[in-house]
């Protein structure tokens, strides 16, 4: 018996590779379970079998945190500078805009979830590793200061690297600009809601990341200030299992909860309901 | 004179001065007259040393900024502060000697004063961990933040650290979290703020004590979103490149005002702060004072919506 199983088996699966093209093949980085993409698709990127979140596009997010059709994009038309003529920047840009299809590291606009406008803002970890310079800096601020004018609520879904380094101090200075316009939602008690997605370090966790009302993480994410490199260095030892992970942040009470892709958009909505109170009643009744 | 506090572009003036004290022993003992002499060598020291610090590399006011001599917050608060009580503590934790911060008066008004310390000596240093906070030294100056603006006075902090600390417990206590609520609680306090580079402006670090109506730089400190050496590392693998990542970042007062980010810069005697100390406090005494007088007239309601148009207009991008 044992020798005709194994005789068979590899047969079975040649023939699968022969009907099903390779590259719809699709490999989890964490556990090594191996499945048809579609699987993964219908997972939300999410692995089958272990439950590792994989890496999800700006426009995944976009579309799980909106009703259907109701996204509209603004401030599309914004384009990053070399204000300091750093070495390779604008070629670096190019290569980012090829690679992505997009300008530069996030997209804002408005939208609805679950009949509720709301602003939406989501980060792009392909567009030099999320990092925030003047555009991403600028595309928050307008968003929020939009949130305020229109008294709605403002979701952003972090990830990133940290600040843009080839805009030097001004990408530094991003962090105190999207703060001040945050600041201006606060004062009027609107809602503002952050989903930090692997990775959220530098910059972006020292700053708007984690200064939502509420502040969501998805599994496993990598969320803190410093890199993890730069600690190694610093102390010379290794860094504790799941060290700086979504699940180490809950445990230390630094967010709120930790909430697989397949709830966020119900947990979203649902934040957003208690948050609104009054607010919420008169946005539907004018839906 | 030489000692382990002279930077490498200083040698050049050490051996002047060595001639100089020579010349004096030579004119003292031998009862010869060298005063013409003397006079030409202090004159070309002078003149030596106004080229060498009218022409510093960006790397070179890093070693300035970094001086381990280099006045700190508690010397300024020595020097041009009366009636200084420290506050310690973010009630919550523990006490970060990293930062110092407590009442003090400047020019007969009551200010709260809030500073990145880096220590004296290297046991100064380990107790004040370089001037690297940990979240509580962030939590402990958000406090006495709270306070200044509770009891309507002005608050004037003094920046010079080489970054948050990069740590565990850092980490686990929040440092993002501590950064990133002082950097928002500043765009939005409803009193007077003046933050001043004196050394090293490293990164978030820096800023989560860096937002303010009034931004200033010594004219030999630097404020970058890096350090060099990182930034070097990153880009070229290659550490010993921090002359060319200096370079590169634009990371001087100079820079900073021209790229609209500060407001003014503060001159230092010459021969940079820590060769003359007094005339750096002289310093930046007169100008703390000039912009009190300014922001006391404006309201904290307009200050605060100033604060947020000015960091609003912060970056440079293209619109379509
Ligand atoms: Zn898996």
């Amino acid at each position: 018996m044992a020798w005709f199983k194994k005789e068979r088996k590899p047969r079975v699966s040649q023939r699968a590779r022969l009907e099903i093209p390779a590259d719809t093949w699709e490999k989890c980085g964490a556990c090594g379970h191996i499945d048809i993409r579609e699987r993964f698709e219908k997972a939300l990127n999410v692995c089958p079998e272990c439950g590792n979140h994989r890496r999800f596009s700006a426009e995944e997010y976009i579309e799980l945190l909106s009703d259907e059709g109701t996204w509209k994009e603004l401030n599309a038309g914004l384009r990053a500078l070399d204000p300091l003529q750093f070495e390779h920047y604008p070629e670096r840009l190019i290569s980012s805009q090829k690679k992505t299809g997009q300008p530069d590291g996030i997209s804002t606009g408005v939208t609805r979830l679950e009949g509720m406008t709301l602003h939406l803002g989501v980060m792009n970890f392909a567009f030099m590793g999320g990092s925030m310079g003047s555009v991403v800096g600028e595309k928050i601020a307008r968003l929020a200061r939009r949130s305020a004018d229109k008294r709605t609520p403002l979701v952003l879904v972090c990830t990133s690297g940290g600040a843009r380094m080839q805009e030097g101090v001004l990408s530094l200075m991003q962090m105190a600009k999207t703060s001040a316009a945050i600041a201006q939602l606060r004062a009027l008690s609107i809602p503002f809601i952050t989903i930090l997605t692997d990775p959220t370090t530098g910059g972006v966790s020292a700053s708007f990341a984690m200064q939502g009302d509420v502040i969501l993480a998805e599994p496993g994410a990598v969320i803190g200030f410093a890199g993890q490199r730069v600690i190694k260095q610093t102390i010379g030892q290794d860094l504790p299992e799941g060290f700086q992970t979504a699940e180490f942040l809950l445990e230390h009470g630094q967010i709120d909860e930790v909430v697989p892709r397949g709830s966020l958009r119900e947990t979203t909505a649902r934040l957003l309901r208690h948050m609104q109170g009054e607010r919420q009643q008169s946005d539907r009744a004018s839906a | 004179m030489a000692n382990q506090y002279t930077l490498d572009f200083e040698k050049p003036l050490l051996e002047l001065e060595r001639q100089i004290d020579e010349l004096k022993r030579v004119g003292e003992e031998g009862k010869i007259d060298v005063d013409s002499e003397l006079q030409t060598l202090q004159a070309k020291l002078d003149s030596l040393r106004q080229e060498i610090y009218h022409n510093l590399t960006p790397m070179q006011r890093v070693a300035v900024a970094r001086h381990q001599r280099r006045p700190a917050t508690l010397d300024y608060l020595s020097s041009i502060f009366t009636d200084f009580v420290e506050l310690h503590g973010d009630r919550l934790f523990r006490d970060d000697p990293a930062i110092v911060g407590g009442w003090a008066r400047l020019a007969g008004t009551s200010v709260m004063v809030i500073g990145h310390q880096k220590g004296r000596d290297t046991r100064d240093n380990l107790k004040r961990n370089f001037g690297m906070p940990h979240p509580e030294g962030y939590r402990k100056a958000l406090r006495l933040m709270r306070m200044a603006a509770k009891f309507h006075a002005p608050l004037i902090t003094l920046i010079d650290t080489p970054g948050a600390y990069p740590g565990i417990a850092a980490e686990e206590r929040g440092q993002a979290e501590a950064l990133a609520t002082n950097i928002i609680e500043m765009a939005a306090l409803p009193t007077q703020s003046i933050a001043v580079v004196i050394g090293e402006g490293g990164s978030g670090g820096a800023l989560a004590l860096g937002v303010a109506d009034r931004v200033l730089m010594f004219e030999n400190s630097v404020y970058s979103v890096i350090t060099p050496e990182g930034c070097a590392a990153i880009l070229w693998k290659d550490a010993t490149q921090r002359e060319r990542a200096a370079e590169a970042l634009k990371l001087t007062a100079s820079d900073l005002l021209k790229l609209n980010i500060i407001d003014e810069v503060i001159p230092e005697p010459l021969g940079g702060a820590h060769y003359d100390p007094e005339g750096a406090g002289e310093a930046l005494r007169s100008v703390l004072v000039r912009h009190l007088g300014e922001l006391r007239k404006i309201r904290p309601e307009k200050l605060i919506k100033r604060r947020a148009e000015k960091y609003g207009a912060m970056g440079a991008f293209a619109e379509a």
